[in-house]
Parts: structure tokens; C-alpha cells; sequence
């Protein structure tokens, strides 16, 4: 049991550690140096549990496949996001070691996510992980946006938590238990159980928010723009993992062809076209990575609804894929910026000659989050659309391929600034960074040739939810 | 078939990107050009063993495969027949000369410019030998960067909008061709490109598929009135883009339509084809009518190759022997001669600075180098007999011929155009006034070198195209009686389920 919950118990360890150095030395940073070290050994831990399953806490808490997958997942970009908001610029001093502490319980949040199979305990680890985040996103020192973001942030997410609960009364009074395992047995469709299908979808709309899927996607630019740019690299990226992890649970309880599916997928579809189209007219990085993710969220919707373990397992290795590129990208832009200010278009230009590194880097995100071979995101999304082509939303997967049309442009506008322009900012550029850029790079690139091994594991998590 | 020991296509494949690794660590503009020619020139002797390919047998050659994504059955198989094995031995040898018609053109970012020519080449290789759907469509893709980078970077002075069209009109049309492969595994259980060749599809599923793919294939030939994109890159590119454009580029759109539409789905073929006949047809004479009107001799060339690749997709879409085999023929002619006047080009343009035909006239007397083999490449592009085109174009014309007397005669005055555009180029390039020839040089021992290559060619080709006949002809056999096999068969009787009954020669495909 121990094993099976090494990296929840090794999270929450880092978590009091850092609580009871602050309450020692309140207003310095404790944390800094050391919790980049810390995260790589809840990494460590959660590959250590990789194989393991039980089903704890009287059915509550279910480690299998699925949720270890997500664990890891969530440990990486964990890790990723914490060395990235090391010396953040806009952040002030005396609340660095908090900032540090809120990041890793609102990924401990999401790791609760990851194993919670009933409705009560999934509710619970979403709010510890959105609390948290809350809290996080106003803290950029002397900016009003940022102030704007966080009142976003609140209230959407407030709004969307309650049409959440509202739904979980109707599940619960209409199928009168609150377990997935028991869920599962019951009919789901509308003819003869409209209640528990329409409060499945208002369910699922408290994680459509944390996802940023059409129509819950309002906050998203404003939050990644208003907020510093460290702290949006992780609210872009971790938090959707935890939506996946609960929609593909929820998901299975779908049989395709299904109202409940059917609106799924128009909502991705229209999420992707929307979140490209808007994409193409930003001029704000940050804010074009918020309409991105709009549409990325999108695209792991094709996975969903298609009803087959292949499915299921290509949205959970397009979610491990998403935040690997999307990390990656936001990697390059909070190095670009050192006083933390928002990083538009032009602030890129000529970027190959003052960090060819980053630029290469950049690239490579780029064509990863557009699609193109040989990246991690063409692979994923190759899963995705064969996974669901075939079964009943043919018209997703074609709407889906030709986004990738659209998209291309404004992703390719980051390469072109970074390769094709001259120089003409005078932005100052971090200097450290550059080797675990590179790795992130070479993982992407890694991913994208041999994706195999990776994604071994999450077709078994599939293969877990639908044998 | 012949199971070779030392794989030769994997090592065409890897060896640019590990010469491409290898030039980070060099310094020094003279190293990095030396090095990539050597690199080319390495590149050339790795191909030496595919001599050993087998000329009596139509199927896949040199096959290699291993398992490479096992959960979604996607193969590393690589494989080549005598059509990919001209495109391959032309991919590999325009390296060099790419490397050499660049020596002074390209004076800035050298480094970078020579790892994307590597690049390039890796991924052209790749996209001919491949036999996997999937890994097809990885190297079709992945060219499209390096391409982008090199009009985008080492392009004239429009060259944002041009390298942005390029890539937006490929992408979005190859989007749909990632569909289409799907399509093809859901129906056919499978990514393997020979194993999909046995097998027959629904009309349906052909009906769609086909027009996924010809709108990637047909934007990437590219044809009227997809061809848009192409005259802008041309004209923006550098020479060495240029020849990689011309000459092995938009082979692969063709090249797509031998070894997918007509294989895969050919009974939308026959369905198709009077329309993608007509299209080559107005390829062929909007081409040669717009390549009369152009002042930009860049400009010219491209509208011209959009003329050229319409005799090939119009001997495609014939199904005869004479037409593919034109077609075939016509595809690598016309990566040699518009390779070499793409080359020609770019030497006029480094002594005037201009790619006009008005700045660079009257050229005969003082360059005589120059204009003989400007003449040559000229005659060639016309289709003069003796030389490369002459062959193809011929070929082509026979087949359109014995299809009927409309369509060739709609063709001719395709190719009475190409002499009207080539020999005005030429005329005035020779003796034209103002002259300008007096303050330019002929050409150097270096222009020599990477021309000579390509003029001996043109009269190769054009004198004896026996061999390369012979390369070809067992491949396009084999396509066309499949092809003819599978069509009779729909004819005739037509199950309605289709997707996973082998055809009648279904066993005797391959391997």
C-alpha cells in the first residue's frame, strides 16, 4: 500500500516540509534550492509505482494503470513547472517559498484526481487542486492583470464547480450511488434515465472548465495573459491532465453514438475550430497558447468518444504529449523573458542568433504542437484520429485534420519570427536553461519517433477502463 | 525479394542526418561546404550497391522492415521498384551539385543552409523508399520544413509571403491525405503499403480516399489550378531550393499517384480519370500560355514545369504502357532539365544580379560556355529529339493518341508552346540587345562540374533510353496489370463488401 501510494505520500511530504520551514523562517525562501530535487524524487517515485493497483479507503481511491500513468505525468510537469518558476522575476521575495508550496499542493491535488473512482472524493481533490491554483494566479507583483486573471479564474471556476455539484445531486438521485464501478452498471441513456445523463454532463462541465473546452474556455486567454508567466506555464498544462484523467473515466461511461457522446464531440469540435480561429489574429504569445490550449482540449475529445480502450489510451498519451510541448513552449518563453514581462511575436525576432538553442527548441514545440512529424504531437494526434475514425464521428476526426491547417499558421509564426527575422529586440534573455530545454526538445523528438514504450502504458490504462 | 545484407536504403536515409549532426561541430565557411560535398559525394557511393537491383522483377526491392509503433502496427519498411529507384538516384545526385551551384550564392547562415540541404535530402530519400503509409506521410511532412526554411531564410525579397504560401497550400492539402491513410487502415487492417495493394476497397471508401489524396498529390505537382504556390516559391527561392523544388519536389506529388491512387483505388481512377485528364490538360497549355508572357526567367521555368507535369499526370491518368512509362520517363527528364536550367539561372543571376530576361541578354558571343548549355537544357525542355524530353514527352503523346484523337490533339499544342516559350528564352539570351555579356565571365571550372553531370544525362537519356526503360518497365508492368486486373474485375462483379477480399492476383502482389 505503500508503494501504491509513494508519490501522493512523497508529494505531500515535500508540501509539509516546506509548510514547517516557513512557519520557521517565515519570508525567506526555504524552498528554492532544493525542490526541483524534491520533484524528481516524487518522479522517481511515481515510475517505482508504475505497476501498481489497489482499490483503497473503502472503494474511494482506485491506483490502476490509468491513474499511475497521470501520477507520472503530473510528477514530470511538476518538475518541469517548479524549475521553471525558480527566480521568477515577478514574483516578490517573501512569498517565494509559499508560491512553491501552493504549486506542489495543487499538483497533489491532481494526483488525488487521478485515483479518485467516486464522484464525492473527485469533487474533494479537484477543489484542493483549484484552491490552490486560485491562490497562485494574482501572484505577479505590481501588475493589475494579474489581479483581473485571478478574479477570472475565481469566479469561473466557481461557477463551473457549482453546475458541477448541481449534476452530481442529479447523478446521485437518479442512479442512487456515487462509485464509477457501480455507475458503470447502470443505463445511461437518455430514453430511459434522463436525469443521471443530463447530470453526467453538467459533471463533466466542471472539468470541460478545467480543460478549457468550449463553452467553458473564457477564462483561459485572459488568465495566461494576466498572470506571470510561470505560473501560467503550469495552470496551461497540469490542471488539464486532471480534467483528462476524470473525463476519460467519465467518459467510459458512454457508449458511443449516445447523446452524451454526440455532445461531447460537437463541443470538441467546435472547441478546436474555435480555439485555431482565434488563435491566428493574437499577437500576444501567451494569449495565442491560451487559445491553443482551447484547442488542443479540443482534440483529446476525439479520443474520448470513441468509446474503445484505443481511445481512451490515445487521449491519455495526447494528454502526457500535450503537456510535454506545451511545458516546453512556455519553457522557452518565461527563459526569453527575464523580467517577466509578456513575450509578444516580435520579441522573438532573431532569436536563432541570440539563443540558437532556445530557438531550435521553440521549433520544435512549435511543429509538436501543430503536428508535424517527427514530434511527439503528430504522434498523438496520428492515435487519436485512428483510434476514433470509424466509429460514428468520421466528421470529428476530418473537422480535426483540417484544424491542423488552420493551426499552422500561427504556430509557424513563432519559427518564423525565432528563424526568419532579424533582430530588432531588445529583450534580455536568460541565460540558464538551455540543457533542460534541450532534453525537453529531444523528448519531444523522442516521443515522436519511437513512441512505443511510452505509450505502452497508457494503452493499458485503456485497456483498465474498457477490456 | 532480394534480401540485401547491408541496408542501403536505411543508410541513404540516416547518412545526411548524421552528416548533418556532424557539421555542427565544424567551423569555418570553406570546411562546412567541403564537408557537405563530401557528404553528397559519400552519399552518391552508398547508393552504388542498389546496381544489384534486379531489372526482371516489378516488385519491391532492397526491403527492410522492423516493428516500429507494435500497438498501432506501424512498420519501419522500406522498399524500392524501378519507379522510386530513378527518383532515389536523382535525389542523391542533385546533392552535390545543389552543394556546388550554392558555393557563392549562399553567403550567409552557410552552416545552417547546408545542415537543411541534408536535411532535405534525408527526407526525400525517405518519401520514395517508403512502404509504410505512416512513414510515408513522417517524411512527407518533415520535407516540408527544411523547404520552408530555405526560401524563407536564403529567399528574394518577397520571400515571407511565398515560403508562408508554400507551406500553408502543402500542409493543408496533405491534412486530408492523413485521412485518407486512415481510412485505408480502418478498411484494410493495416499501414503496409504492399499489403494495401491486395487488397480491394468499397467504392465508397475509393470514391472519397482518392479525392483526399489527389488534392495532396495534385497540389504538391503541382496542377491547374493548384498551382498558385509554385511560381511564387520558385521565383523566391534560392537555386539550390529551386532545383530541389523542381526536380525532386514535385515528383512526389506524381509519384503519389503511382504508387497510392492507382494502386489503392482504381476504379475511382477510372471514374476520375476524364477529369484529371482534363486538368493535365489545361496544366499543359495554361502553363505554356502563361510561361510565353513572363519577363522573370525564374518565372518562366515555373510555369513551364507546371506545362511539364502535366504531360506526366496526363500519361498517368491514360493507364498504358506508353503513357506511364512517359510519364515516368518524363518525371525524371524534367527533374534533370529543370534542374539544370534552374542551375543556369542562378549562375546568370551571380554575374547580373537579375533574373530578368531584359538584364540578361545578348549573352552568345562573350559567354559561349554558358549559352551551350543553356541551348542544350533549352532543346531538352522542348522536347528536341535527341534529347532527355524528347523520350517522355513522346511516350505520353502516343498514349494520348491511342486514347483518343481529341486529347492529343489537345496536347500538342502543349508542347508546340514550350518550344515557342524556350526558344524565345533562348534567342534572346543568346542575341538579344542591349547585350551585356561584355562585362560577364564564362563559366568556371566549378560551373563546369555541377552542369556537365546533367548535360551528359540529357543526351544519355535522349539517345539511348533503353536502360532507363529497362529500370522502369517490370515496375509499371506490374502496376498496370494489377491495375487493369482489379478494374475488369469491379466490372464484372461486384461484391458489396469488398475491403477485405483479395483480388484475383491478389498472391502473386509481392513478397
Amino acid at each position: 500500500m505503500i508503494l501504491a501510494l509513494l508519490p501522493e505520500i512523497l508529494l505531500l511530504g515535500l508540501i509539509v516540509l516546506i509548510f514547517l520551514l516557513v512557519v520557521a523562517k517565515p519570508g525567506k525562501d526555504v524552498a528554492g534550492a532544493w525542490l526541483p530535487a524534491g520533484c524528481l524524487a516524487v518522479l522517481a517515485g511515481a515510475g517505482a509505482s508504475l505497476g501498481q493497483s489497489a482499490l483503497l479507503f473503502g472503494g474511494t481511491y482506485q491506483v490502476d494503470p490509468l491513474s499511475q500513468f497521470m501520477k507520472m505525468a503530473v510528477a514530470l510537469g511538476l518538475f518541469i513547472a517548479v524549475t521553471n518558476s525558480r527566480g521568477q522575476a515577478t514574483l516578490k521575495d517573501e512569498v517565494r517559498a509559499d508560491y512553491s508550496m501552493l504549486l506542489c499542493l495543487s499538483a497533489w491535488g491532481l494526483m488525488l484526481l487521478a485515483s479518485s473512482v467516486e464522484l464525492m472524493t473527485i469533487y474533494i481533490s479537484l477543489e484542493i487542486s483549484s484552491y490552490a491554483l486560485y491562490a497562485l494566479i494574482p501572484l505577479r507583483a505590481g501588475d493589475k492583470r494579474a489581479a483581473e486573471a485571478g478574479i477570472k479564474y475565481v469566479l469561473f471556476g466557481a461557477a463551473a464547480t457549482a453546475v458541477s455539484l448541481y449534476g452530481f445531486a442529479y447523478i446521485t438521485a437518479s442512479q442512487h450511488t456515487t462509485f464509477l464501478a457501480e455507475l458503470t452498471t447502470k443505463p445511461w441513456d437518455f430514453a430511459t434515465n434522463p436525469g443521471a445523463l443530463v447530470g453526467l454532463i453538467m459533471f463533466m462541465a466542471g472539468f470541460m472548465y478545467k480543460l478549457a473546452l468550449f463553452p467553458f474556455h473564457f477564462w483561459c486567454p485572459d488568465v495566461y495573459q494576466g498572470t506571470s508567466n510561470e505560473t501560467a506555464a503550469y495552470a496551461a498544462t497540469l490542471p488539464k491532465l486532471g480534467a483528462v484523467v476524470i473525463l476519460v473515466r467519465l467518459s467510459s461511461l458512454l457508449v458511443p453514438g449516445q447523446p452524451g457522446m454526440t455532445i461531447l464531440a460537437i463541443l470538441g469540435a467546435v472547441s478546436m475550430t474555435f480555439g485555431n480561429l482565434s488563435a491566428l489574429v493574437q499577437d500576444d504569445v501567451k494569449r495565442m497558447l491560451g487559445y491553443s490550449s482551447i484547442a488542443h482540449a479540443g482534440y483529446v475529445t476525439i479520443g474520448l468518444v470513441a468509446g474503445t480502450a484505443e481511445g481512451l489510451a490515445s487521449a491519455s498519451f495526447y494528454a502526457l504529449v500535450y503537456i510535454l510541448m506545451n511545458l516546453t513552449c512556455f519553457w522557452v518563453v518565461c527563459h526569453l523573458s527575464k523580467d517577466g514581462r509578456n513575450i509578444r511575436y516580435s520579441d522573438l525576432d532573431g532569436l536563432h542568433q541570440r539563443s540558437p538553442v532556445f530557438a531550435f527548441v521553440l521549433a520544435v514545440a512549435a511543429f509538436s504542437l501543430v503536428g508535424l512529424p517527427p514530434t511527439a504531437g503528430f504522434m498523438g494526434k496520428l492515435f487519436l484520429l485512428t483510434a476514433t475514425w470509424g466509429r460514428g464521428y468520421d466528421w470529428l476526426v476530418i473537422i480535426a485534420a483540417l484544424n491542423t491547417a488552420i493551426s499552422i499558421y500561427f504556430y509557424l509564426s513563432l519559427v518564423r519570427h525565432a528563424y526568419t527575422h532579424d533582430p530588432s529586440s531588445a529583450l534580455e534573455t536568460k541565460k540558464s536553461g538551455l540543457a533542460l530545454g534541450t532534453l525537453f526538445a529531444a523528448l519531444l523528438l523522442a516521443l515522436g519517433i519511437l513512441p512505443g514504450p511510452v505509450y505502452e502504458f497508457a494503452a493499458q490504462a485503456g485497456k483498465s477502463l474498457l477490456p | 525479394m532480394t534480401a540485401s545484407s547491408f541496408p542501403v536504403l536505411s543508410a541513404l536515409i540516416f547518412f545526411p542526418l548524421a552528416a548533418s549532426l556532424a557539421l555542427l561541430m565544424v567551423k569555418g565557411e570553406e570546411a562546412v561546404r567541403r564537408l557537405t560535398l563530401a557528404a553528397g559525394l559519400a552519399e552518391i557511393a552508398l547508393a552504388l550497391p542498389l546496381a544489384s537491383f534486379d531489372l526482371a522483377s516489378g516488385g519491391f526491392q532492397f526491403v527492410e522492415k522492423a516493428s516500429w509503433v507494435p500497438q498501432w502496427g506501424l512498420t519501419y519498411h522500406l522498399g524500392i521498384d524501378g519507379i522510386s529507384l530513378l527518383m532515389i538516384l536523382l535525389t542523391v545526385a542533385l546533392l552535390p551539385l545543389c552543394v556546388l551551384c550554392s558555393w557563392h550564392y549562399i553567403s550567409r547562415r552557410i552552416k545552417e543552409f547546408h545542415i537543411v540541404l541534408l536535411l532535405m535530402t534525408s527526407a526525400c530519400v525517405g518519401v520514395f523508399a517508403a512502404l509504410d503509409f505512416v512513414l510515408f506521410y513522417l517524411f512527407w511532412e518533415a520535407m516540408l520544413v527544411p523547404m520552408y526554411l530555405l526560401i524563407a531564410v536564403w529567399g528574394g525579397p518577397n520571400k515571407r509571403y511565398a515560403s508562408i504560401k508554400f507551406f500553408l497550400y502543402t500542409l493543408a492539402g496533405s491534412t486530408l491525405l492523413l485521412v485518407a491513410i486512415i481510412a485505408f487502415y480502418s478498411a484494410g487492417g493495416t499501414f503496409s503499403i504492399p499489403e494495401l495493394m491486395t487488397k480491394t476497397f468499397s467504392p465508397r471508401l475509393q470514391f472519397w480516399a482518392f479525392l483526399a489524396m489527389v488534392l495532396a498529390f495534385a497540389i504538391k505537382c503541382p496542377m491547374f489550378p493548384f498551382h498558385t504556390w509554385l511560381p511564387a516559391a520558385h521565383v523566391e527561392a534560392p537555386t539550390a531550393g529551386s532545383v530541389l523544388l523542381a526536380s525532386v519536389l514535385l515528383k512526389m506529388g506524381t509519384y503519389g499517384f503511382l504508387r497510392f491512387c492507382m494502386p489503392l483505388t482504381p476504379d475511382a481512377c477510372v471514374t476520375f480519370a476524364p477529369l484529371m485528364i482534363a486538368l493535365s490538360l489545361a496544366s499543359i497549355l495554361y502553363g505554356g500560355i502563361i510561361a510565353l508572357g513572363q519577363k522573370d526567367m525564374k518565372k518562366l521555368i515555373a510555369y513551364s514545369s507546371v506545362g511539364h507535369m502535366g504531360f506526366v499526370t496526363l500519361g498517368i491518368f491514360l493507364f498504358s504502357q506508353r503513357g506511364v512509362e512517359g510519364a515516368v520517363m518524363q518525371m525524371l527528364n524534367h527533374g534533370i532539365t529543370t534542374g539544370g536550367l534552374f542551375m543556369l539561372v542562378g549562375a546568370a543571376y551571380e554575374r547580373s544580379h537579375s533574373r530578368e530576361i531584359s538584364e540578361n541578354m545578348g549573352l552568345g558571343k562573350y559567354l559561349p560556355a554558358y549559352m551551350f548549355f543553356f541551348g542544350l537544357f533549352s532543346l531538352s525542355s522542348l522536347g528536341f529529339p535527341g534529347t532527355n524530353s524528347f523520350v517522355g514527352e513522346a511516350l505520353v503523346l502516343v498514349g494520348a493518341f491511342q486514347e483518343s484523337l481529341l486529347v492529343g490533339g489537345l496536347a500538342i499544342p502543349g508542347a508546340m508552346l514550350a518550344a515557342a516559350y524556350m526558344l524565345r528564352l533562348l534567342q534572346k539570351l543568346a542575341w538579344g540587345e542591349p547585350s551585356r555579356g561584355a562585362t560577364f565571365t564564362d563559366l568556371c571550372p566549378r560551373e563546369w562540374i555541377y552542369l556537365a553531370p546533367l548535360a551528359v544525362f540529357v543526351l544519355y537519356i535522349g539517345l539511348a533510353p533503353t536502360m532507363t526503360l529497362k529500370v522502369m518497365d517490370p515496375s509499371i508492368d506490374k502496376l498496370l496489370k494489377d491495375f487493369s486486373a482489379r478494374t475488369e474485375y469491379a466490372a464484372t462483379a461486384r461484391p458489396i463488401n469488398l475491403a477485405h477480399t483479395p483480388v484475383m492476383n491478389g498472391k502473386e502482389a509481392n513478397q
